[in-house]
């Protein structure tokens, strides 16, 4: 596969010069190329249409988009093929996955009708179309085909250069303009004035050092060497707990072991280095004996408290 | 001045769009060179993770990998050999097919860049004179930039099929991150085609035999240094895979060889943004100055190209190594203020420089020089009113009118720093001094902020 990776612009360019034979019939090259990418494009487009997830469709779609731009590789306009892959597939396909993505990974469609009778129109109007279309292909003729070794003397590019801004020069200006215009028009329509000032990172510190709260991170929940459980509060170094440490959500849920439980097993530490009646035993092994200090009742956690 | 004078008269030829000559490749020869670059892309990643290691180590006062093998060289060999043998898990919430595709799709598209990278220039191979290239076309460097944009989609796939919520946040900052320095990307590139008149990789090589276009076209080459860092998500733009955030972003579900192969890409990816960078602003191929005029430019002949080529290579390959020992991750909100309010305006600027210089050379026919010194007069003029335009006053913050209370810098004994709308009073040496210079009946007086209070 990776031998192929770096071999298909190699057979690419390959077939390039002789995309046209002088009988003004395709080579059979191209021919194999377009009938190995044709059903390709058919499935992924019947994807587009079929397919449940949103995401699928789009992956549908650039499938569609590479493809044609292989063909119009091997039709001699290596320009256009690389540029609808740049601008298509690269950033207009990439847009609207950054849509979907944000809009929610599995937000299915709503099938109820909006407007009445929609399905049944959209059935009778395409039909019309695809009949339209069949009759078209069907009738038309095609002249013989003149291939693109004249405009394309200088290269690709500098050909399609003298056409876009030699020719059409007017008309590119008109699209440019109108470009301009659109997307000083999403600027303005998505614009709001600012009624108050910014608060950015410095404001905010300011106004947490001035409230007088908490400014560095909360501790970790668990205590060392009893406990290391999300649910058990941090103590603090006179062997309080500490309930902020407990995440705010088992809080809420009164999941967390709190200080009910934990109470008995600190109040048994803390007191007990400085009673001379208990015996050595009582202390829980592993905890480092705490400073003599006034315990402060924790209190019971409260739903206003959070 | 003089230098770009002396240059640009050279560059402006279009006539061949393509200069490398392939017309005696065949099949086998084709091959051969596919199947050399993927060798040397392989091989280059298994040393590039080992150096990318090794001189992080260096730069952090520790040794690096230093185990396995002559160096530790064998280091990297061990752990692909691990990401082979482990497990393999598929994630039960994954949408299967888009979840196995992902990295393919990045492997896929990182592989196709260095198939128009000229490593030299023509060479006799088994007797059939052939470019150090696989193939080039008119418009390679479009290419090139098409195949980086379709690699995103194997990192933006892998993170929404993951159906967790890290990688799904990982590929959402990706795809901002791509749409918006790429344009930078592109933007800088397009200077290069300007003045080198092609965007075929041989034709912009050779544009570059007096001098190379990173001098002449400094500020495009620091913007695509730039932007190559974002595209490749390294440090400090790592953003969708920001371990401290997003535990390893679009990463996060996979294990094993697929987790390999997204490694494999954004190694293979530093290689290939590295080559483009070589190739358009460091003369590709070229031997440095002093070794080019050798002899009559032996260096610049046969075989020895592609030494200076990857020399030139693993140049940037340590540029991106130390920008990572160096720098820290941007906060993502200030990553895409850069992007969009520094980079992308500042392309478009130098790219509308060079388009007039050029524009007026070609059709007016005038001095380089002369239009040089116009628009220094020009860039002069508009330094010079920007003095007369008077500074905006900063407003008062929204903190700063509140507090009005008097500043006690010793509050409780200790020295303590200004509240938010406190300001520190003048020291006591200021204050001596001012004291000095008023009255005799003002020294008198005691001072604000006694001196003798030492906290401690």
């Amino acid at each position: 596969m990776s031998v192929l990776a770096t071999a298909i612009p190699a057979a690419l360019t390959g077939i390039l010069p002789m995309s046209l034979t002088s009988a003004g019939v395709t080579t059979s090259a191209e021919a194999v190329l377009f009938w190995v990418l044709g059903p390709v494009m058919v499935l992924a487009a019947l994807g587009l249409l079929f397919a449940r997830k949103a995401v699928h469709a789009a992956m549908s779609v650039v499938v569609v988009m590479i493809s044609l731009a292989f063909l119009y590789v091997a039709q001699d306009a290596p320009f256009l093929g690389v540029v609808q892959v740049v601008v298509y597939t690269g950033a207009i396909m990439m847009l609207f996955l950054f849509v979907l993505m944000l809009v929610g990974v599995d937000a299915s469609d709503s099938l109820v009708e909006t407007i009445r009778g929609q399905r049944w129109i959209g059935l009778l109007a395409g039909a019309g179309l695809a009949v339209v279309l069949v009759g078209v292909a069907v009738r038309a003729t095609y002249p013989k085909p003149a291939g693109l070794q004249v405009p394309n003397a200088d290269s690709n590019p500098v050909g399609i250069a003298r056409i876009i801004f030699g020719d059409y020069a007017f008309a590119l200006e008109v699209v440019g303009a109108l470009l301009v215009v659109a997307a000083l028009g999403a600027l303005v329509l998505t614009h709001r004035q600012r009624l108050v000032p910014r608060i950015g990172q410095k404001e905010r510190a300011d106004s947490r050092v001035a409230k007088g709260e908490r400014l560095t991170p909360l501790p970790a929940p668990g205590v060392y060497a009893r406990h290391n459980a999300m649910d058990v509060p941090a103590l603090d170094p006179r062997g309080n707990p500490i309930e902020e440490s407990v995440s705010r959500v088992l809080r809420v849920r009164g999941q967390e072991q709190g200080a009910r439980v934990l109470d008995t097993a600190v109040g048994t530490l803390v007191a007990t280095p400085h009673e001379a009646a208990a015996p050595p035993g009582a202390v829980p092994p592993g905890l480092p004996a705490m400073p003599p200090a006034t315990r402060v009742d924790p209190g019971t956690p409260t739903e206003e408290g959070l | 001045m003089t230098l770009l004078a002396a240059v640009l008269p050279t560059a402006s030829g279009a006539q061949f769009p393509v200069i490398a000559d392939f017309s005696h490749d065949n099949g086998w020869i084709w091959l051969l060179k596919a199947v050399a670059i993927i060798v040397f892309l392989l091989t280059s990643v298994l040393i590039a993770i080992w150096f990318e290691r090794k001189v992080v180590g260096r730069m952090q006062v520790r040794p690096g990998p230093n185990v396995h093998g002559p160096f530790g060289l064998l280091q990297s060999l061990a752990d692909a050999m691990k990401l082979l043998f482990k497990e393999d898990i598929t994630v039960k919430a994954a949408d299967k097919l888009v979840y196995i595709v992902a990295p393919m799709i990045a492997v896929f598209c990182s592989l196709l860049t260095y198939a128009v990278i000229p490593f030299g220039p023509a060479v006799s191979m088994f007797g059939i004179v052939t470019p150090l290239q696989l193939t080039d076309f008119p418009v390679a460097i479009l290419y090139i930039l098409a195949c980086a944009s379709v690699g995103v989609y194997g990192i933006v796939l892998g993170g929404w099929s993951s159906g967790s919520t890290y990688p799904l946040l990982g590929s959402v900052r990706s795809t901002a991150q791509v749409i918006s320095y790429e344009l930078a990307m592109g933007l800088s590139l397009v200077s290069v085609f300007i003045i080198a008149g092609s965007m075929s990789t041989s034709q912009i090589v050779n544009s570059q035999t007096t001098v190379w276009w990173f001098l002449p076209l400094l500020p495009a080459f620091v913007i695509y240094v730039i932007s190559m860092v974002g595209e490749t998500n390294r440090l400090p733009f790592d953003l969708p895979e920001a371990e401290g955030e997003l535990v390893s972003g679009y990463m996060t579900e996979y294990s094993s060889m697929k987790f390999a192969w997204f490694f494999l890409a954004e190694y293979i990816n530093m290689l290939n943004v590295s080559a483009v960078a070589t190739t358009l602003f460091f003369g590709g191929w070229r031997a440095p100055w002093p070794l080019s005029a050798i002899n009559d430019g032996m260096f610049n002949l046969g075989w020895w190209p592609a030494l200076w080529f990857i020399a030139k290579v693993w140049l940037f390959m340590f540029l991106f190594v130390w920008i990572r020992g160096t720098l820290l991750r941007f906060r993502y909100d200030q990553f895409m203020t850069f992007g969009w309010k520094v980079l992308i305006p500042a392309a478009l600027g130098w790219v509308v420089c060079v388009s007039v210089v050029q524009g007026v050379r070609q059709f007016s026919g005038l001095d380089l020089r002369a239009i040089l010194f116009g628009l220094a007069g020009v860039v002069l003029l508009g330094v010079l009113v920007s003095f007369l335009i008077p500074e905006k006053k900063p407003q008062p913050g929204p903190g700063a009118g509140g507090r009005s209370e008097e500043f006690d810098p010793f509050a409780g004994g200790y020295p303590v720093p200004p509240m938010p709308g406190q300001a520190l009073p003048p020291s006591p040496r200021a204050q001596r001094a001012a004291a000095r210079t008023a009255s005799v009946a003002d020294r008198t007086e005691t001072p604000q902020v006694t001196q003798e209070v030492h906290g401690g």
